[in-house]
């Protein structure tokens, strides 16, 4: 599969061998495109997999806890089997859309131009960081993104630190947090600004709570104190407003180390440059029904679309972007899409950005803030009236979780306007509450 | 051995003088406290190569300002760091600000600062149209430009060493002892001789100046805290914006760095020397101030700050001249405009040797240029591959978002470059929008392999900067059986 030696021509060339990568070049492999080329910049596939070594990646997918090289492994093999071409060490500078051609440099292909009938998008994201949140003091060595730190751990054998405050309830910072006591390393506390946790609760729960390691809410880091070396930081409780709160204690905690794990960015320099036209709110391509950017023949999926929780829906979506970007290759008759989708009450995002009423769809979506008790309402909105199509009840939704919402073509049929709204609505408490709620 | 002369202190000021000096057949030597040069106030400063019609005409830095302005398109060129000369306006926030601009203009010109234009509330408005509509005029000076501070102290000391001069580094200055006819230097590791000591060391001029027992200056260190914008703010003024000059500072400034990039800053406030922190009362008076030239700047599109010192003496004004311990000069207080008139002092202080007695013989076989390492990210798609064709490591990329490659990492560290700043600094690796998340461990494993150090031996500038600590003695198999 690992080829040095790439055609000059293919039908689906995929940038980014993490999952979402890997998954879409299957996708387009299963929907019949026969040459496929994906290519990564890193000596291995996998992506941000490659240094996840702890377990809790395909309960979806196989039902399994695989850990993350084990979750990549299987979608390498599968590709193995469908066969792919796979250039690694190779790294797409640019690309003519125009032309259907991007420009790769690499170790092995040296520079090379590369046509493709569709182009994935799978670059993943990056990590937020310190400049990013202007936290004023001393800029001394230490304070490093969660993802770097695991990339230390657990790809290069050596620690970050010693003494470890993290700044963020990200996911990433949840598990390294006990990836850092299993090594011998103190770690003080977990600092959220937001009044709850941005990482998922399984993760709070193994990597915290198991591990009596304090989460502190609505308290960020206003300082960072050292000349060479992190010494200390100093956090303080927030506002509603997400302000230090003035005349609070601000606690100076000595350390060596800050980890920062306050989120995520995809990685849409390449889009951008391909002309891609971005969603301000996910920053990620703006996709149609088909996760088809604003680029003729250029489709995008996994972190680089909107930042995932879950391994298995970036696998998902991606093998879905995968058949579609074959689907175009090969020439097949596209949908039309006629409907517009947006976010509506408590709704941050909704991915993609259009739909077509003649197929079933799934469109993924996040709340603005945690809710108890609350329906899912996608609302056809007409020139004259408001007409919802669906609603689906759940128990909770957090802003954490990634929500799903299936549109079968008879909701679909449904719709008689261009534009569907997302709602997430509270529902008023259950007037009779039963003794033992149906909560477990 | 001993040496012509001893520089203590690799600042840009330091720097200049030890290229000016590369020029002659002189034994010189460079001694610095830090890992590199360039780590103390020469990095954290503003950029600004300033036309000169600030500095008043009566005071040294007055003088040799504008001389300093003139030497850098050679210079730049000559060492192949970047220089724009992208022009400066002082804005008239209203009426009551106007005759200060014609005051400045006639000292400019009494000066010699070349070009200088009173514009118009129109024309202001229509070169600048981010500017405040409620500005009543400007100055523009078209002689003042940007540079990369950092890149140009790397320049000056490449092409002094390949000129001759030795750089000692990680060598902090103890303490000096008079002997007849020459100086003595204590560091950790060394005891040096020299005819002539410049002590050019920053804010700490004065405690190098009190080793020979000189105490007839003071130097107060005095903050300026700098905020970087987001890329997307690129373009919101074209030249650096004044406003019309305060008592203490030039005042706060909005400043298209040679990037492009836009950088907002600096404060004004007398702190210790350790105090290079940003606070938030710093973020708070620059954005209120420079909102009243520019209304959409925004705190929220910081991605970056810092703080420098400048050494501010007694005199206010640059000291430099002969004491009264022979053989020691003063290089100090070298406060705004130093990174300027960093060229014309190399020169001053070249005529002030030569006045003590230093026979100065140029070298017939002196360079003046260093080559650049050349930019992979700056090259057309043409370029990009036939370098690749020549040098293989181009075709590895390790700083993704600035499109750095190993060859330019490799090559940096050749050139001088011991720490993650020192990268960051020479090749921009790991100063891009992810700051370093995806290439500081490349970084390390390049520096760690080129320098032969093990890995925990690399730091982030130097001294107590480490980076990583080997493993505890966990089990590394825990996590996976649990
Ligand atoms: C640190 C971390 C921990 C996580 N932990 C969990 C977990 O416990 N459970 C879970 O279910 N999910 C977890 N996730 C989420 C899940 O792993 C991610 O959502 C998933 O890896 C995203 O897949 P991706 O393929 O979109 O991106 P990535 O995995 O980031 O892959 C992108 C790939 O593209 C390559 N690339 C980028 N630009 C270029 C270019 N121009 N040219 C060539 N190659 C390029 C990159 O090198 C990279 O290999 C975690 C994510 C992170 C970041
Ligand atoms: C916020 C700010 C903005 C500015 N903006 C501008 C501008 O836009 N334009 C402009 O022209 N000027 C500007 N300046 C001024 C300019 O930065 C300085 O004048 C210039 O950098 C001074 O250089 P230096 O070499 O004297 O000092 P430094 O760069 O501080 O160098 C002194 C060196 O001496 C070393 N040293 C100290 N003690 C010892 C010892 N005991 N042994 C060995 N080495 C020692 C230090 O480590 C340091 O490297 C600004 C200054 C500040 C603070």
């Amino acid at each position: 599969m690992i080829t040095r030696t790439p055609r000059s021509r293919y039908d689906v060339v995929v940038v980014g061998a993490g999952p979402a990568g890997l998954a879409a070049a299957l996708g387009a492999r299963e929907a019949g495109a026969e040459h496929v080329l994906l290519v990564d910049r890193e000596p291995e596939p996998g992506g941000i997999l490659q240094q996840c070594i702890h377990t809790g990646f395909g309960l979806h997918t196989f039902e399994e806890e695989l850990t993350g090289p084990e979750f990549a492994e299987r979608f390498i093999d599968r590709l193995t089997e469908r066969g792919a071409d796979l250039l690694l060490g190779s790294f797409i500078l640019d690309g003519a859309p125009r032309e259907g051609a991007v420009q790769i440099v690499g170790r092995d292909v040296g520079a090379a131009r590369v046509e493709y009938g569709s182009l994935v998008l799978a670059m993943g994201c990056r990590e937020r960081t310190r400049g990013a949140l202007r936290i004023p003091g001393t800029r001394p060595a230490g304070v490093y993104t969660a993802g770097l730190a695991q990339k230390m751990v657990n790809m290069m054998g050596v620690l970050p630190g010693r003494r470890v405050v993290i700044l963020g309830s990200g996911d990433i910072g949840l598990i390294m947090a006990r990836r850092l006591v299993l090594e011998g390393v103190e770690v003080l506390g977990v600092y959220e600004i937001l009044p709850y946790s941005s990482g998922l609760n399984r993760n709070i729960a193994q990597c915290l709570n198991d591990f009596d390691i304090p989460l502190h809410l609505s308290t960020t880091v206003t300082r960072v104190g050292g000349r060479d070396r992190v010494e200390w930081v100093e956090v303080c409780p927030v506002d509603e407003a997400l302000r230090p709160i003035a005349g609070a204690r601000r606690e100076r905690i000595a350390c060596d180390t800050l980890l920062l794990s306050v989120g995520l960015i995809p990685e849409n320099e390449l889009s951008q440059r391909l002309g891609a036209r971005l969603d301000l709110v996910t920053r990620g391509p703006v996709v149609d029904s088909t996760l088809m950017t604003s680029v003729d023949g250029v489709f995008a999926c996994g972190n680089v679309l909107h930042v995932h929780d879950l391994v298995d829906w970036v696998a998902d979506e991606a093998m879905r972007a995968g058949r579609f970007a074959a689907e175009h290759a090969l020439g097949r008759p596209r949908p039309r899409d006629s409907v517009r989708v947006v976010p509506g009450q408590n709704v941050r995002y909704v991915v993609p950005h259009t739909i077509s009423p003649d197929r079933d769809q799934e469109v993924l979506f996040r709340v603005a803030r945690p809710v108890e008790r609350a329906t899912i309402v996608a609302v056809a909105v007409g020139e004259e009236r408001e007409q919802p199509i669906v609603s689906k009840k759940i128990r909770y939704a957090f802003p954490a979780e990634m929500m799903r919402l299936s549109l079968s073509q008879a909701d679909l049929d449904k719709i008689d306007a261009e534009t569907l709204r997302i709602d997430v609505v509270e529902r008023p408490p259950k007037k009779d509450p039963k003794p033992k709620g149906s909560r477990s | 051995m001993l040496y012509d002369a001893a520089i203590i202190g690799g600042g840009v000021i330091g720097c200049a003088i030890a290229r000016e000096l590369s020029r002659y057949a002189v034994r010189v030597v460079l001694i610095e406290k830090e890992c590199e040069v360039g780590f103390g106030t020469s990095k954290s400063n503003s950029g600004i190569i300033h036309a000169g019609h600030h500095a008043p005409p009566e005071t040294l830095k007055g003088q040799l300002v504008v001389e300093g302005n003139r030497a850098f398109p050679q210079l730049a060129e000559e060492l192949g760091f970047g220089f724009k000369q992208v022009g400066e306006i002082v804005v008239a926030r209203n009426a009551d600000e106007l005759p200060a601009l014609e005051a400045l203009k006639a000292r400019g010109e009494a000066k010699g600062v070349p070009g200088l234009e009173l514009w118009d509330r129109e024309r202001l408005l229509r070169e600048e149209p981010n500017l405040s509509p409620t500005v009543a005029g400007g100055l523009f000076a078209p002689t003042a430009g940007v540079i990369n501070p950092y890149e140009c102290c790397f320049g000056l000391i490449q092409n002094a060493r390949m000129n001759g001069v030795e750089l000692l580094v990680e060598s902090p200055v103890l303490g000096i002892d008079r002997r007849d006819g020459f100086l003595s230097i204590k560091t950790p590791r060394q005891l040096l001789h020299a005819r002539f000591v410049i002590n050019a060391a920053g804010v700490h001029a004065a405690k190098i100046a009190a080793m020979v027992g000189l105490t007839d200056f003071t130097i107060q260190p005095r903050k300026g805290e700098e905020y970087m914008l987001d890329k997307r703010m690129k373009g919101v003024v074209r030249r650096i914006i004044f406003p019309v000059p305060a008592a203490t500072t030039k005042g706060t400034l909005v400043i298209p760095t040679f990037d492009g990039t836009i950088m907002v800053g600096p404060t004004a406030e007398d702190v210790d020397e350790h105090d290079i922190s940003t606070t938030d009362a710093g973020a708070r008076s620059v954005f209120d101030f420079v909102r009243t030239l520019v209304p959409s700047l925004h705190p929220r599109d910081t991605i970056a700050e810092f703080a420098g010192l400048r050494a501010v003496s007694d005199s206010n004004d640059f000291i430099i001249g002969p004491t009264a311990v022979p053989g020691f000069i003063n290089v100090a207080g070298i406060q705004s405009p130093g990174l300027t008139a960093a060229p014309a002092i190399g020169r001053y202080v070249r005529d002030i040797l030569k006045d003590e007695g230093l026979t100065l013989v140029e070298r017939d076989d002196f360079e003046p240029r260093v080559r650049p390492i050349p930019r992979f990210s700056a090259l057309s798609m043409e370029e990009k591959r036939a370098r690749i064709a020549a040098d293989p490591a181009s075709a590895h990329i390790v700083c993704r978002c600035e499109e750095v490659t190993e060859s330019e990492v490799v090559e940096a560290i050749d050139q001088g470059a011991r720490t993650l700043d020192g990268l960051k600094f020479r090749v921009r690796a790991g100063m891009g929008r992810c700051q370093g998340g995806f290439c500081t461990w490349r970084c390390m494993e390049l520096l760690s392999e080129r320098l032969g150090l093990p890995i925990e031996a690399i730091t982030k500038r130097g001294g107590g900067s480490w980076l990583v600590i080997p493993r505890l003695d966990a089990d590394p198999n825990e996590e996976a059986s649990r």
